[in-house]
């Protein structure tokens, strides 16, 4: 990770940085097809042969790409396909495909593009942290030099034709990837999600279990793609999530404030057991790491930094884990391998800061703060 | 509220949407939004999933006989899937997907990123129009060896733009 981060030592200053404290990731991905051309859920399998061929040489060829991977579907084994997915890189939905998609990833695993997964090209750039310009400066460019060797499929009227109707125009979906424990914790995420639905956003989950999103990861974004600039959208995405921040740093103060002890508590269980334990659900893990680096923000975890954490995210994930034991392991012997490894990333950790002692101040009644989002 | 697939379970998923003055709901039960991969936010949006149900009520009927010219396509395909065949497709169902495009987007006309082939293109389009009204004022002058001219200058246009969509 890049993202510089600052810390203030000794203080429970919420504020300091938020953008970077709450925003896992930013992405841009925008969605092409070849003219002239089926779309890859209707063409027979020698244009879509022919699709991968045409798109997989002009992606090589990008400087972006250099040294980086470029693969045929079918040469990936289920794990390494997992692996992808698990670091974002393809979609559950590519990870499927075999012979005939492809796919091509730069080095600094930044920039990736999917050949014939919904469409003929699907290429997104990723970050850590809040910056969408960025992202979509990035993706835009490698955009502009693919479009110099292919030709796509566009109507002046309706854009870059896709597959789907829904993505016809632009083909953008920006999004980004929020960890908000606080509102979670308060109870005011479904406010929180209903007004970013209003607003014509949607959000999820980090890999979906329904409306409960683990670790308390959400991602936000843009549902419409015609009739509005692609910079438009994103500065309005940026609006949006600079609200989100503000509701989860104001979320959090009202916490420390009104249930400390609850804060305390939920951070120092969440390090009791990751320390401790020796067999850990991938669920149970993403759920305490969210308690875990909330105790980092909020300064009562120290020897640890977000990085750390979002690391450990990844690497406790099912194919990360089988790929550092090398070989197949059942969802058992994950579980143990997950404790283990977490064990020992933690251990140099210091035990979090306890609320001081004598009894915690009544808890006030009543709502706790606005969540309305203009 | 029944669900509004299934018309059978309790909708417990709410699903709305405002997209200018326009608003969208859709209430669903569990079972159906887990069919429709709602709870899988790796999969495309529900919105898109769903379209096959959707797209049925919004296309005008004499639609159902249409194939797209260039992938052949049919109305029933996307009636299933809720994707189109290719490029062509958006002309061939023009009639009935633009209410469908107006339901589900902010505008009906694309106003962003065009690529620099296309600039080129509607550049000489721009081109033509422009000479065409300049051979037509002279005309009107009875200027007729400028108006020569002009007619030139667009011949050698279209040759480039023909040129120019044969690459």
């Amino acid at each position: 990770m890049t993202v510089p981060r600052r810390r203030r030592k000794g203080t429970i200053d919420v504020t300091d940085n938020p953008q970077q404290v709450v925003v896992m990731s930013s992405r841009v991905r925008l969605a092409r097809n070849l003219q002239g051309a089926p779309f890859p859920g209707w063409a027979k399998k020698p244009d879509r042969q022919r699709a991968l061929d045409t798109i997989m040489a002009a992606a090589v060829a990008l400087p972006e790409m250099k040294g980086g991977l470029s693969q045929s579907m079918d040469n990936f084994t289920a794990m390494e396909k997992q692996l992808l997915v698990e670091k974002h890189l393809i979609s559950r939905e590519h990870a499927a495909k075999n012979v005939g998609s492809g796919v091509v990833i730069n080095p600094a695993e930044t920039v990736s593009l999917m050949i014939n997964e919904e469409d003929h090209l699907r290429m997104q750039a990723l970050l850590p942290g809040l910056c969408l310009r960025e992202v979509w400066d990035t993706i835009d460019r490698v955009d502009s030099a693919l479009e110099a060797q292919l030709d796509y499929a566009y109507s002046p009227k309706l854009g870059y034709l896709t597959a789907c109707p829904t993505n016809v125009g632009t083909g953008i979906r920006a999004s980004v990837m929020l960890h908000l424990p606080a509102l979670v914790l308060a109870e005011q995420i479904n406010q929180i999600i209903q007004a970013v639905n209003k607003l014509g956003l949607a959000v999820r989950g980090l890999y979906g279990e329904g409306t409960e999103a683990s670790g308390n990861l959400f991602q936000v974004s843009n549902q419409t793609t015609l009739g509005e600039r692609e910079m438009d959208l994103i500065e309005r995405l940026h609006k949006v999530i600079n609200q989100i921040i503000e509701h989860e740093s104001n979320a959090r103060q009202a916490l420390l404030e009104k249930r400390p002890q609850m804060i305390y508590d939920q951070v120092g269980r969440a390090y009791g057991i990751l320390t401790n334990a020796c067999v850990q659900s991938s669920k149970e893990a993403m759920n305490l790491l969210s308690m875990l680096r909330l105790g980092v923000d909020l300064d009562l975890v120290r020897g640890l930094n977000h990085q750390q954490i979002d690391e450990l995210f990844l690497t406790t994930q099912p194919a990360h884990l089988q790929k550092q034991a090398g070989q197949k392991l059942s969802a058992e012997q994950r579980d143990v391998l997950r404790a283990s490894l977490l064990r020992d990333a933690l251990k140099d950790v210091q035990r979090p800061k306890l609320l001081a002692p004598g009894f915690p101040p009544p808890e006030e009644a009543g709502d706790e703060g606005k969540t309305e989002i203009a | 509220m029944l669900c509004d697939i299934c018309k059978e379970n309790e909708a417990t998923v709410h699903f709305s949407q405002v997209v200018g003055e326009k608003v969208r709901k859709i209430d669903i039960c569990e079972g159906c939004a887990k069919a429709k991969g709602l709870t899988d936010p790796g999969s495309v949006s529900m919105l898109g999933d769903m379209l096959g149900e959707f797209a049925g009520e919004q296309m005008p009927a004499e639609a159902e006989n249409l194939r797209c010219p260039a992938c052949g396509f049919t109305l029933a395909n996307f009636k299933k899937t809720g994707r189109l065949g290719c490029g062509a497709c958006y002309e061939t169902f023009e009639g009935g997907l633009k209410s469908l495009l107006r339901a589900m987007h902010k505008g009906e006309r694309h106003i962003g990123k065009v690529p620099a082939k296309a600039v080129a293109a509607r550049d000489l389009t721009d081109q033509v129009k422009s000479l065409e009204e300049d051979l037509q004022r002279a005309i009107s002058e009875e200027r007729y060896e400028h108006a020569a001219l002009i007619r030139d200058k667009i011949r050698a246009v279209e040759t480039k733009m023909k040129a120019e969509a044969a690459k």
